[in-house]
């Protein structure tokens, strides 16, 4: 099991530069499609397996950040404002005009797309913090503009409702069901980035991250590449937010606020910057953190404190726990849960002859 | 260290792959760059020398795109590219290597020779995204060039290794494989043996001499090793405070009273040693 490498000869370029390098890796991919496709969502109880629909839903969101932030160097504090946009255009469209789920999605992904472009349009000009404040004031102006434009946000409360997706007349409308529905999408987002960022566009945003003057020497036009990576990655958030949308059955323009970009750097800062699995791993641990720190709270807590105690103290401490645990991760690994992930395997690699 | 080429024989006066005329620059009040000339003839090595500060590097900058001349122009196969982007000129066929390395330092070797080839791929977000299929296809004709690079730069066994952990002169060989990668018409290399001991030197000389012959790139070099650009240069032109006061074969370069001044200060006639 610790020794796939050996024994193993590329004879073809198409065999070097696969996805699974390692016929074993096969094994691995079929092991968790039984765990995903059938296991989890037959013996798991069905809180949890909400808390796994939450994690899908902010895998798509996180691989899109990573995408813009890890692998092209673009920092965005917008992330959230653009699956605002994704969800109040899925909204609109499916309630005015009742189109379908398949045409909402990427109607909610084009559309925070295009707003994702204009936003970024100040990365050609400027870098790092003033880009972050740039996108910052995007998020706001995108925030204020949803809130106080009826016609976008359906009127005072500022939220849609919307049905739950349904294809051929079978509606997603349970947590068992929406499950499926969105494991298929993460698994989508998972396997386009994988493809993306190995390819001749992933390399040309890395290359805009290490060194954008040689970039454009060698041919990269570097302005193109900052926009389509906030094109792809606010495409990525705006069908994130359709499928908040769709899973809480409500556009709220409350789920998308300033607090929720930061989660998503987190996740992304957490997880490892560019890198897909570092991006599934951050979700995983922003998504998981809150639920872990509440039930810990509750049931150690309710030894010593008074249930009304522990609710006061909660939502305080969870953000205390959750600001020290990301301070504490990024000083033992700062390059997040994936190095971590590497270190481990490389151990195991040549166990038990490590020298 | 060279004979006379078969390539080298067939070299015309009037053909020049690049033409430099007349281009200048100035940052602020600072003229780094004026009024200087050149051709470079198809298939030749240009050097271009001079003392620090001389505007060489500005000059390369503005031939890549990386500058735009206040004043002239640059021709490149008769096409004037003054005033396209980088991008564009790249495209075009004008590949260079930087003075202090520029290489993506978080890719391999292999990924930082793909994307020198990246001008003459045209995968687009769709099939990336998609990959299987056309981008796969594309990626594995692609690789097969920069498997012949590879196997140019003796760069086998590092195929894998992020360019960040290499050697200095492997990272500026790899430099040359990036610029290589996109098959250039012209090559410029900004002081590619700079900072290399004498065996690496040589190493580079003959890299730089056999992409020129066998690959029948031109070549414009700046380099401070006067014996190599002495050796390898079909023509030199020298450079002093943004001006050009000498240009043609090494060795009349190398008697030209004004370059002997600008290296060595007046000469007043005494034994120096």
């Amino acid at each position: 099991m610790f020794h796939r490498e050996s024994g193993i000869f590329k004879t073809t370029y198409a065999g070097d530069m696969a996805l699974y390098p390692l016929p074993i890796a096969k094994w691995t991919v079929a092991v968790l499609v039984l765990v995903f496709v059938v296991i989890l969502p037959l013996t798991v109880h069905e809180y949890y397996l909400s808390i796994l629909n939450l994690i899908f839903i902010a895998i798509v969101g996180a691989l899109g950040l990573n995408i813009l932030v890890g692998y092209t160097g673009q920092i965005s504090i917008g992330h959230a404002a653009f699956m605002s946009v994704g969800a109040y255009t899925a909204a609109n469209l499916a309630v005015r005009m009742d189109l379908p789920f398949w045409i909402t999605l990427p109607a909610g992904g084009l559309m925070a797309a295009a707003i994702g472009v204009v936003v970024g349009m100040p990365s050609l000009r400027i870098k790092g913090l003033y880009l972050a404040i740039a996108t910052l004031a995007g998020q706001l102006i995108i925030e204020w503009t949803i809130n106080h434009v009826p016609a976008i946000s359906g009127g005072a409360q500022a939220s849609i409702e919307v049905d739950r997706p349904s294809l051929f007349g079978f509606s997603f409308d349970t947590q068992h069901r929406l499950y499926y529905f969105l494991l298929f999408f993460a698994a989508i987002a998972i396997v386009a980035t994988l493809n993306l960022v190995r390819s001749r566009i992933g390399r040309a945003f890395v290359a805009v991250r290490d060194q954008d003057i040689a970039a454009e020497i060698i041919g990269i036009d570097i302005y193109r590449y900052k926009l389509l990576a906030f094109a792809i990655s606010s495409f990525y958030a705006g069908v994130c937010g359709v499928l908040y949308t769709y899973y809480f059955g409500i556009a709220n323009y409350e789920q998308f606020q300033l607090i929720v970009s930061i989660d998503y750097l987190a996740m992304i800062i957490i997880g490892g910057l560019g890198s897909v699995l570092g991006s599934i791993f951050g979700a995983i641990f922003v998504t998981l953190l809150p639920i872990v720190i509440r039930i810990l709270m509750e049931d150690v807590g309710a030894l010593f404190f008074t249930q009304a105690e522990i609710a006061n103290v909660i939502s305080g401490l969870r953000l205390g726990v959750f600001g020290g645990l990301i301070i504490f991760f990024l000083i033992v690994e700062p390059e997040g849960l994936n190095r971590l992930w590497r270190n481990i395997r490389s151990y195991f690699r040549v166990w038990p002859f490590s020298y | 260290m060279v004979g006379e080429s078969a390539q080298r024989a067939l070299l015309r006066e009037d053909d020049n792959q690049l033409v430099v005329t007349g281009v200048s620059k100035k940052f602020g009040g600072v003229t780094a760059v004026q009024d200087v000339s050149l051709d470079v003839p198809r298939g030749s090595i240009v050097s271009i020398i001079g003392p620090n500060g001389a505007g060489k590097t500005s000059l390369l900058n503005m031939i890549s795109g990386f500058y735009k001349p206040d004043a002239g122009r640059v021709l490149l196969d008769g096409k004037d590219i003054t005033h396209k982007k980088p991008s564009d000129i790249a495209a075009l066929g004008i590949a260079r290597t930087f003075q202090n390395i520029a290489l993506f330092s978080g890719l391999t070797v292999l990924d930082n020779l793909m994307l020198g080839r990246h001008v003459r791929m045209t995968a687009g977000v769709l099939s990336s995204v998609i990959y299987w299929g056309m981008a796969q296809k594309e990626d594995i004709a692609h690789r097969e060039a920069v498997e012949e690079i590879i196997e140019f730069l003796k760069l086998q066994d590092l195929r894998k290794q992020p360019t960040a952990s290499l050697a200095y002169g492997l990272r500026k060989r790899v430099e040359l494989g990036r610029a290589l990668a996109s098959e250039p018409k012209v090559l410029l290399l900004d002081e590619p043996m700079g900072g290399m001991n004498q065996d690496e030197k040589e190493d580079m000389a003959r890299y730089v001499l056999d992409v020129n012959q066998e690959r029948g790139v031109t070549v414009v070099l700046i380099e401070h090793d006067m014996g190599v650009v002495m050796d390898i240069s079909d023509k030199v032109i020298v450079l002093d405070r943004g001006r050009g006061i000498a240009i043609g074969s090494p060795d009349q370069v190398q008697s030209n009273a004004k370059v002997v001044e600008a290296y060595l200060g007046v000469s007043k006639g005494g034994d120096r040693s």
